[in-house]
């Protein structure tokens, strides 16, 4: 009996020294999504298209080639291999365009994402831990800038800046902000309970350590979905103020702006409206099947039984 | 003849990480108006295997059986929709968890209609009376008010109470309670029962009580069938298993019981049971028995004759020609 | 559900505030001033813009101006244009019946189409039908509608010249606002071909504005069904040998509609925002492309109005969205 104790003892303990890493359970369970993993896969191309666009692109992006205007794809009639996508109404060549668009979009979901986490984050934490008078109006503030549309508020917002890129991202930033902060209160809240934390409350710990190093790192598999989701979301809206007049101005190839460009010849010329959505849609697309795969890997409640 | 039975019941859950054999070749005897008790640990399949006979298993099971009847009726062949008239009706269960085994967005009293609507030619009248008689039946004071009580304003037992108000309510033949007390505090664990037994005098129905305490099964049941990992290791009417068992893990859950020890210490089953990915060759008993040697730790044991209580072992305890003991 | 209804309305009042404040604090943090924007290239004389200064009360101070404008607020008085020299409250009604009439028709498509769709892919987990429903959510969820709408118009305008590319009606028909809803007017006018007329109209503009919500909702509803239906009491109901219709229809879908009905809420921004883009594409009249129109003509007062009445009208739907969660979740409403 002594025998067999012991032996199952030593299963036990060598389960656990083979017991795979955090990470190691995490991509184990995002490898399994097909969808997902794709999805990565599109993203590090348009990350490596929007790095080294300039060395791609075969010509200047703002190039403007006069004896070849509106000249359609190369399996069209009339196309060339000189302009494989085409040219625009004033003959820049499409592809280029789009390679440096890519830029743009990437560029535009990065500031915009690390500015509304980490503000979202620190107000968030900030909640959740002030004492309440502080905590509702913040939470009140959040309400009243969530009450918005958000693509008018940014419009609005934009209108008030001036219409350049920069204002845009800020613009958006603005607005997807107060979901970080919602999103960070309540795992702080539901964090702040639990024994680990007041383990450490009692060991000693000081507030700042409590909030950045003791509770936001459980705290962060919601935000990282979230940022996931938001970049995206950051894509799409700086595309709409592009297309609406209130982002990057012409003749930036940013993908909103080239179709806003495109809108006169949408019964005309197809090429140049279609390519630059289609962009757009894989590009969030992309981030969207990885950003459903990266919560269901780390959000267990949703894991497959 | 019997009421419910099954031979060589085998149920496979396909998981992430490859499938998982929940019950192996088990077989139940239900005969008319008799007690049995399902008796193993947690992860034993005595659940499973139940919810298998019901047909309430999710989509990532597989079931195979060489015989699954009910009343003389081939359950495997059956159609679904004839399945449903069947279940609910003659086939009834009750589970584990009241609180959360009641639909919280309809009152108890339409949850109950529902089931009678259903499986009877009442009209909504005597739908309703059916429901306080019922209510009376299983001891729920004021039953017209509590009928529009949804479950969130009822306690655990009480819950419970309408749990098996459901259950009996189209007079089942059967009727199989799944741990029906382990959610419920002490002193109500009781009285669920000593109602579940009186119903069943009253009523003359079956009943598979599915538990893991033992105390419960002395006290209850006429038979005991007992599982281990997914297998049915001994078999026996319950005075005779209490006496001799004749598996060397129903003796060790029976020196376990407080009643029975002898020692200042009360006797543990060392280890746990196997799971998916540590199941033994051989005798999947054979890691925690104290019993067993090379023969058990590599051959599939054989299943004893009845007089050895159906044991699935390779050397049963308290056998007649042996002075082991 | 009083107490949960006064509660409700307590949080209601101070974003109320708030959103007058913020409406208020951009017209001032504009750049530019606005009575010279307002006399446009003619220019002005100083007494005339001092005088127009006066009238509109630029010349108080700031807490002042904002007294007068929240009470006028509270009053109906959001001002008036300073391209129409209208009412901005007039202008909001006469065209918010057209964003109203566009908007319900999206949100009864996205519901109609995302709730049944979203049942269908839970109860077929896995299988084919989910993961086709699902992936054409995932896209229609990613879509940017600006694009989607110039494509709808490229095959259904251009190619096959089945709907008019922009407006409300025909030009042949003329009759009288009594509603403001094209559908029901050009019934009640009883001119032969009007309500065909508008129904055309209709189809894609409120196509591209479903897009986005119909995805969310049929994401939502399967994801809502899925963790009903893996509950207990899902078990209990087909333990009683209940129809899987009854089960997954009534048992799964009144629990999973708890949160739906959250989501179709919130959704109502997101239709607003929708409608800002579809209004400018379609050449929709409505309050979105009014909107639009305001801020590049820097009409001030209509963007400051608008953006309250809009900000005002999310914040009662989802009150609104907030009852009704009450009245279906019963643990709320008994509490």
């Amino acid at each position: 009996m002594a025998d067999a104790s012991s032996q199952t003892g030593r299963q036990v303990l060598k389960d656990g020294g083979t017991r795979p890493t955090r990470f190691r359970t995490f991509w184990n369970s995002f490898k399994e999504n097909r969808g997902a993993v794709m999805g990565l896969w599109v993203f590090l191309a348009f990350l490596l298209v929007a790095v080294f666009a300039p060395f791609l692109a075969p010509y200047d992006p703002s190039a403007q080639f006069r004896d070849a205007t509106l000249q359609p794809p190369v399996w069209q009639e009339g196309g060339t291999w000189g302009f494989p996508l085409g040219t625009d109404a004033v003959g820049r060549d499409m592809l280029s365009r789009l390679i440096h668009g890519a830029r743009f979009s990437f560029f535009v979901g990065i500031v915009v994402v690390v500015v509304a986490a980490t503000g979202g984050i620190i107000i968030g934490l900030i909640a959740g831990f002030a004492p309440t008078w502080l905590d509702t109006l913040i939470m009140r503030l959040m309400d009243i800038i969530l009450a918005f549309p958000s693509l008018l508020l940014a419009l609005v917002l934009v209108a008030v800046l001036g219409p350049t890129l920069l204002n845009a991202m800020i613009a958006i930033a603005l607005v997807l902000q107060p979901h970080y902060v919602r999103l960070t209160r309540a795992s702080v809240l539901s964090e702040r309970s639990k024994d680990y934390v007041i383990a450490s409350r009692v060991a000693g710990a000081g507030r700042a350590r409590l909030m950045f190093i003791t509770v936001l790192p459980n705290c962060l598999a919601p935000i990282i979905v979230q940022a996931a989701l938001s970049f995206s979301t950051a894509i799409l809206d700086a595309a709409a103020l592009g297309f609406l007049g209130m982002g990057a101005q012409p003749p930036t190839p940013e993908w909103g702006t080239m179709l806003a460009d495109a809108r006169e010849f949408v019964l005309r010329a197809w090429w140049v409206v279609t390519l630059p959505g289609i962009a757009i849609l894989v590009t969030v697309l992309a981030i969207n099947l990885m950003g459903d795969g990266l919560r269901d890997a780390l959000d267990p409640k949703l894991k497959r039984s | 003849m019997s009421l419910l039975k099954i031979r060589n019941l085998s149920v496979t859950f396909t998981t992430s990480s490859g499938p998982f054999r929940a019950v192996d070749k088990v077989d139940v005897d239900v005969r008319p108006g008799e007690i049995l008790a399902i008796v193993g640990e947690s992860g034993s399949g005595k659940s499973v295997s139940m919810l298998a006979t019901m047909g309430l298993l999710p989509w990532t099971a597989t079931v195979t059986a060489d015989e699954m009847s009910f009343d003389g009726r081939d359950l495997r062949a059956m159609s679904g929709k004839a399945r449903r008239r069947l279940i609910g009706n003659d086939l009834a269960m009750i589970f584990q968890e009241p609180m959360s085994s009641l639909n919280p967005c309809f009152t108890v009293g339409f949850q109950i209609r529902e089931a009678l609507r259903k499986h009877t030619s009442l009209d909504a009248k005597a739908r309703h009376a059916r429901c306080i008689e019922l209510f009376e039946m299983v001891g729920i004071p004021a039953p017209e008010r509590r009928l529009k009580a949804f479950p969130h304003q009822l306690s655990g037992g009480m819950n419970q109470r309408v749990m098996i108000a459901m259950a009996i309510a189209c007079r089942p033949r059967l009727l199989i309670a799944d741990e029906p007390t382990t959610a419920l505090d002490v002193t109500i664990q009781a009285q669920i029962l000593d109602l579940l037994t009186g119903l069943q005098a009253e009523t003359g129905m079956g009943l598979i009580l599915i538990t893991h305490d033992m105390g419960v099964v002395a006290e209850t049941a006429e038979r005991v069938a007992v599982q281990y990992a997914g297998q049915k290791v001994e078999d026996q009417p319950v005075d005779a298993l209490f006496d001799t068992p004749h598996h060397p893990y129903t003796a060790a859950l029976l020196a376990a019981l407080p009643e029975r020890a002898t020692e200042r210490h009360l006797p543990t089953i060392p280890g746990v049971v196997p799971g998916q990915h540590d199941r033994p060759a051989g005798c999947l008993f054979s890691p925690r028995c104290k019993f067993a040697d090379d023969t058990c730790r590599t051959i599939e044991p054989p299943v004893q004759p009845p007089e050895l209580g159906l044991a699935l072992c390779h050397y049963p305890l308290h056998a007649p020609q042996e002075a082991k003991a | 559900m009083l107490k949960f209804f006064l509660s409700r309305l307590g949080t209601f009042i101070p974003t109320f505030l708030g959103v007058t404040l913020i409406s208020f604090a951009f017209i001032r943090v504009l750049p530019g001033d606005p009575i010279i924007v307002m006399a446009g290239e003619r220019g002005l004389s100083q007494e005339r813009y001092e005088a127009l200064r006066s009238q509109y009360g630029f010349d108080q101070p700031l807490y002042v101006q904002f007294w007068e404008y929240f009470t006028g607020v509270l009053q109906g008085d959001l001002g008036t244009s300073f391209v129409t020299n209208r009412p901005v409250w007039d202008e909001f009604f006469s065209l918010f019946p057209a964003t109203l009439e566009l908007s319900i028709c999206a949100i009864i498509i996205a519901i109609a189409l995302g709730l049944p769709a979203g049942v269908i892919a839970a109860v077929y987990r896995g299988k084919f039908f989910d993961r086709a429903l699902m992936s054409t959510a995932l896209i229609g969820y990613s879509m940017p509608i600006f694009w989607w709408a110039l494509l709808l118009i490229i095959v259904f305008s251009g190619n096959l010249g089945w709907t008019p590319v922009s407006g409300r009606m025909g030009l042949l028909y003329f009759f009288d606002d009594v509603t403001g809803f094209m559908l029901i007017d050009s019934l009640l006018s009883g001119q032969e071909g009007a309500f065909g007329s508008a129904v055309h109209h209709l189809i894609l503009p409120s196509i591209v504005l479903a897009t986005i919500p119909l995805a969310v909702i049929a994401r939502q509803t399967r994801s809502a069904m899925l963790e009903v239906l893996s509950e207990d009491y899902i078990r209990t109901a087909r333990a009683k040998g209940l129809s899987p219709g009854r089960v997954n229809g009534l048992h799964a879908l009144r629990n999973a509609m708890i949160p739906v009905i959250t989501v179709i809420g919130l959704s109502v921004g997101t239709l607003l925002a929708g409608a800002i883009l579809t209004e400018t594409i379609f050449s929709w009249p409505g309050i979105g492309k009014w909107m639009v129109d305001s801020i590049f003509r820097r009409d001030y007062p209509v963007v400051q109005g608008g953006l309250l009445m809009i900000a005002v009208m999310v914040m009662f739907v989802n009150l609104i969205v907030d009852l009704l969660y009450g009245l279906i979740n019963p643990k709320i409403r008994k509490r």
